[in-house]
């Protein structure tokens, strides 16, 4: 039985402590032993993106982070996208705008999409896919995606704006430190 | 993977007091993009991996008035969006060609310059040489080298950084076996041809890492990147080239011209360098410059074609240091 090491991390705002081997990827971490279904394995060598999740808010191939370097980071997963039963503006448009099919990458995309759009909220379909390369669908022919991205991008810049109309502390303005 | 111990070291002293001086018992963890994919395929099986993420002085750059260093553990994307990087365009450039989001900003530029080539047969198992060479001339070599390749390596260097920074005249700073040996050495010296299996492609022992590299100031040098590509998508290049010039008083007075993509090692081409320093840059003396570079090539059964994509590279990476390309895919 190999050595197990302990590791504590933030896993979508909430403390959690795990053990795993050296040997095992954060996407084993998260879905094995932590039952985080969310983030898929595809390809499991960093071409197609689907594990993608945001370590330290910046979006990773979590088959190829080694869950023991995740110490002390803060990670997001397709799970800590919502805020609580309300669709983050991506998963939304996603939906509305059937930008998937099977399913298997939009874990992948939303992720990215989020660091994405976090730094250019208005991204032309140019960058966007370039930007998204690193995620690859096989299903969708990845124009209903570009829109997607682009129109929650839209969204977000607009709920954005309405926040910064209301006063601090307000739920629009929380919404939009979460989104942000 | 094969099971492994890891060790997170806070200093560099620490570092090379954990590294093996054997080959293949120690490897160095840096963002694990190319790594952790070769540990899985069992193609590396250390029995102990260090990792430099904990390392606080291998995040830093520092600059000062006659050079930046650049930490090992620096992000591609830290790089590129970090002020100084404006000075260097062929190293922006190129950081700005990876079209992934998530390598990127998980790539440091010390890994980048130290991955293991892509070469399908080393990936397969079947060695840096795979069966000295006869594998690829036999086999397919659509992806292999069209210079330096009369001997068992057949490989290309696989570092989209390498052809920016050997331009630029970077150096390394390499730490190492002991906690006091410190090597600065040209990152065009850096790289080797390996003629056995037991040599690695980089002159790095085992017991030694990179810890910084260090980019002189360009002191007017213009310089630009440019790679061939398959499509726009997340593919390395096929070829790529990146040049540096000294212009004065519209002639070229110095020039670095390398090219990426095509060689075992980043290949400066004196051919190019020759026929563009004393002309000044034009169409006509890039395409020369081109013509120049691909003249040497020696092309295997399948890749006949990248000696005219060559040409084109160092043409388009003349034209882009001097301001006068437009871009174009």
């Amino acid at each position: 039985m190999a050595k197990k090491t302990h590791v504590a991390t933030t896993i979508n705002g909430e403390p959690m402590e795990f053990l795993c081997e050296a040997r095992q990827s954060l996407l084993e971490v998260l879905r094995d032993n932590l039952a985080m279904t969310g983030s898929k394995e595809g390809c499991n060598n960093g071409n197609c993106g689907a594990c993608t999740v945001l370590l330290d808010g910046q979006p990773v191939d979590s088959c190829l982070v080694l869950a023991v370097e995740a110490e002390g980071a803060e990670i997001t997963t397709v799970e800590g996208i919502a805020d609580d039963s309300r669709l983050h503006p991506i998963q939304q448009c996603f939906l509305e705008e059937a930008a998937l099919q099977c399913g298997v990458c939009t874990p992948g995309f939303i992720v990215t999409a989020k660091a994405l759009l976090d730094r250019n909220p208005t991204p032309s379909e140019h960058e966007i896919r370039f930007q998204l390369a690193g995620n690859l669908c096989r299903c969708t022919g990845y124009d209903k995606i570009i829109r997607a991205v682009q129109d929650a991008g839209k969204r977000m810049a607009a709920e954005a704006r309405g926040a910064s109309t209301t006063t601090n502390g307000s739920p629009a303005r929380q919404q939009q430190k979460q989104a942000t | 993977m094969k099971a492994f111990e890891y060790a997170a070291p806070r200093s560099e002293s620490e570092v090379l007091e954990l590294l093996s001086g054997e080959a293949g018992h120690t490897e160095v963890l840096a963002g694990g993009t190319d790594l952790v994919g070769l540990m899985k395929k069992m193609i590396v099986t250390p029995d102990r991996v260090v990792s430099l993420s904990r390392v606080a002085s291998l995040k830093k750059i520092e600059a000062d008035s006659t050079a930046v260093r650049v930490g090992a553990m620096v992000s591609l994307d830290e790089l590129a969006e970090n002020p100084v990087s404006e000075f260097y365009p062929a190293i922006r450039q190129a950081i700005d060609e990876i079209a992934s989001l998530q390598l990127r900003s998980q790539g440091t530029l010390g890994g980048e310059l130290c991955q293991r080539p892509r070469c399908w047969y080393f990936r397969d198992g079947h060695g840096l040489l795979a069966a000295r060479g006869k594998d690829v001339v036999e086999g397919d070599s659509r992806f292999h080298a069209i210079f330096g390749n009369a001997g068992p390596a057949k490989f290309v260097c696989p570092s989209r950084l390498a052809p920016a920074l050997v331009a630029l005249d970077a150096r390394l700073r390499i730490l190492g076996p002991h906690s006091n040996d410190e090597t600065l050495m040209p990152l065009e010296a850096f790289y080797r041809t390996p003629k056995s299996e037991r040599e690695r492609e980089f002159l790095l022992d085992p017991n030694q890492f990179v810890a910084q590299v260090i980019l002189p100031h360009p002191e007017g040098r213009l310089s630009a990147s440019y790679e061939v590509r398959h499509g726009a998508g997340p593919e390395y290049p096929l070829v790529s080239a990146a040049s540096s010039i000294l212009v004065e008083r519209g002639r070229v007075v110095e020039a670095r011209v390398v090219l990426g993509q095509v060689a075992p090692t980043p290949w400066i081409s004196r051919e190019a360098i020759d026929a563009i320093v004393g002309r000044p840059v034009t169409p006509e003396t890039a395409e020369a410059a081109g013509e120049a570079a691909a003249s040497v090539a020696t092309p295997l059964r399948d890749n006949e074609y990248k000696v005219r994509l060559a040409k084109v590279a160092v043409k388009r990476s003349l034209l882009k240091a001097a301001g006068l390309e437009t871009g174009g895919f």
